[in-house]
């Protein structure tokens, strides 16, 4: 019996270059008769996210925040601060799991668990490289689109079971905020469906693919896609609450908005979710887009730049290297533009957003009819 | 279905939906009812997926966790005195309402044994669902839609207008 399930385990690796083969073969893998295979299929994103937040989310942010605004950030633990992340993590385990006596304790707990479910979920049909997703559906991208109103229910129920007038506001104006940019965002993406006519991950990201590399990313494909993209990743900002759209969490005005009362491992808990769908959104502007695990390089003559960087490690290295940039993109407007108001954020969705979302979904259709 | 785990998971989601239906009906609290239609609908969800309904299940997902169930919150929310469990009907009428709940059921077990009109398919479904959909929609139902998609316009501008601030009226 460990005989064959060692040669199952090890054929993933050596499979090679056909779609979907990794996670194929990991879905098949059964220990005991127990479908263990499916278990490592659903913790390989989790593990992904965990390592992500930690490195880059938590330390990269603050590096890069205090490299902005001419800081050092932090540099007492270890060599440059690397460390910091691993005290700040033994800090938060040690801290005590306070709930407050007039929270309501069902709500509260299960809050920050809802939440994380909810920007976990949508990993499943992100293509982590030419042979690994997790879930290969054919309506992969309405998913992914879908699966976020989990969050919603996750963040009224913090803001609610903390009992706490600025965790209410937090939680109130979260929820408007994304239940009213969704509008723009999905059409942004339909934009994207309509130029691959498909909404499986898989197929939009080889329709992208190509010998000239970045030239066949559906941005670069017609004339208009550069303003569904603009839409899609202006909209996709408000819809992780990240500035210049964090009126949720406004220092200034609500503490720390839905997550005011939250201490320990719960806030971490909230801090991961948040991080797992900064990633999210930037992992499916890249795919719809940018085209996802392709390499952008382009074959020049006889340098064949693309085939040297192609193949489903490559695939791997290069869909986290384009998230890793919109991150980055986060970031960088984070420090860079002052947050919006409640009004400015509704009218800049219902009246500047969403109009010019239909409209590059016209032109979008009119280039995809009439333009071969 | 013959895999042990389908099965497995298929049970576990049936017992996820029928638990926490049950459990919208039976608590006290308002608030609950409300959080726990989520795990109802999400188990509705899955158990279209076992129906290879996935275009079905994730619609379910967008419009009643996503619209309903957030507009549902709200009005929850924004309600006061929701959290006062006194509330109830002082209106029983336990032997009528045992009735129709049984009438109710009997009809439904009856047609379920008794009718064999399941209507499967000529043809078993090639490739996308979601093209099928796309067709049929506007080929053969193109009527019901346009009248479903001016309903909703409909509803959607008398919103608005009850919504609007009334200027002459201040």
């Amino acid at each position: 019996m460990s005989s064959t399930a060692l040669s199952q385990f090890s054929i993933p690796f050596l499979m090679g270059n056909n779609l979907n083969a990794w996670s194929e073969a990991l879905a098949g893998f059964n220990l005991l008769g127990l479908p263990l295979g499916l278990v490592i299929l659903a913790a390989i994103p989790l593990v992904f996210i965990a390592l992500y937040s930690l490195t880059y989310g938590v330390y990269g942010e603050r590096k890069i925040s205090a490299f902005m605004q001419d800081r050092l950030g932090p540099m007492e633990v270890g060599k440059w601060g690397i460390l910091q992340t691993i005290a700040d993590i033994l800090k938060l385990l040690q801290k005590e799991d306070i709930v407050p006596t007039s929270a309501d304790k069902f709500l509260f707990v299960i809050g920050p668990g809802v939440l994380f479910v909810g920007s976990f979920l949508a990993y499943a049909v992100l293509p982590f490289s030419s042979a690994f997703i997790g879930a290969s559906l054919n309506v992969g991208l309405f998913y992914a689109i879908g699966i976020v109103a989990l969050e919603v229910v996750g963040i009224l129920a913090a803001g609610w079971g903390s009992n706490n007038k600025w965790s209410l506001y937090g939680a109130v104006r979260s929820v408007a905020q994304i239940v009213s940019y969704e509008i723009p965002a999905a059409i942004a993406l339909l934009c994207g469906a309509m130029m691959a006519g498909t909404l499986d991950m898989q197929q939009i990201t080889i329709l992208q693919s190509g010998s000239l590399g970045f030239v066949h990313f559906f941005l670069f494909q017609s004339p208009i896609a550069w303003l569904p993209f603009l839409i899609y990743f202006i909209a996709s900002l408000a819809e992780v609450n990240r500035a210049p759209f964090d009126i949720p969490e406004a220092e200034s005005e609500l503490v720390a908005g839905y997550f005011t009362e939250y201490s320990g491992m719960k806030f971490a808990v909230i801090f991961l979710a948040e991080y797992g769908s900064m990633f999210m959104v930037s992992a499916i502007i890249s795919i719809v887009f940018l085209g996802g695990w392709n390499s952008p390089l382009p074959n020049i003559g006889s340098l064949a730049l693309n085939d040297m960087t192609s193949g489903p490690v490559w695939g791997a290295f290069w869909i986290i290297m384009k998230g890793f940039f919109f991150i980055f993109v986060q970031m960088w407007l984070r420090w860079t533009l002052p947050r919006l108001r409640v009004d400015q954020l509704m009218y800049l969705c219902w009246k500047v957003l969403t109009p010019f979302a239909f409209v590059s979904f016209v032109l979008t259709a009119i280039w995809e009819v009439y333009v071969p | 279905m013959s895999n042990p785990t389908y099965t497995v998971i298929f049970y576990l989601f049936a017992a996820i939906t029928v638990c926490s239906a049950a459990f919208v009906v039976f608590t006290r609290n308002v608030i609950y009812s409300a959080f726990s239609l989520l795990f109802t609908f999400f188990g509705v969800a899955a158990l279209y997926v076992f129906l290879s309904a996935d275009f079905i299940a994730v619609t379910q997902v967008v419009v009643y966790v996503g619209g309903i169930l957030v507009l549902l919150l709200f009005g929850v929310m924004f309600t006061n005195g929701i959290m006062q469990t006194g509330q109830k009907s002082e209106v029983f009428h336990i032997v009528p309402g045992t009735f129709l709940l049984a009438g109710i059921i009997g009809a439904l077990l009856y047609t379920f044994y008794t009718s064999h009109g399941w209507m499967p398919s000529e043809s078993t479904l090639q490739g996308s669902i979601v093209e099928r959909i796309g067709f049929e929609t506007m080929s053969r139902y193109v009527l019901p839609f346009e009248m479903v998609s001016i309903l909703l316009l409909a509803a959607l501008i008398g919103a608005a207008f009850l919504a609007r601030f009334d200027k002459s009226g201040k």
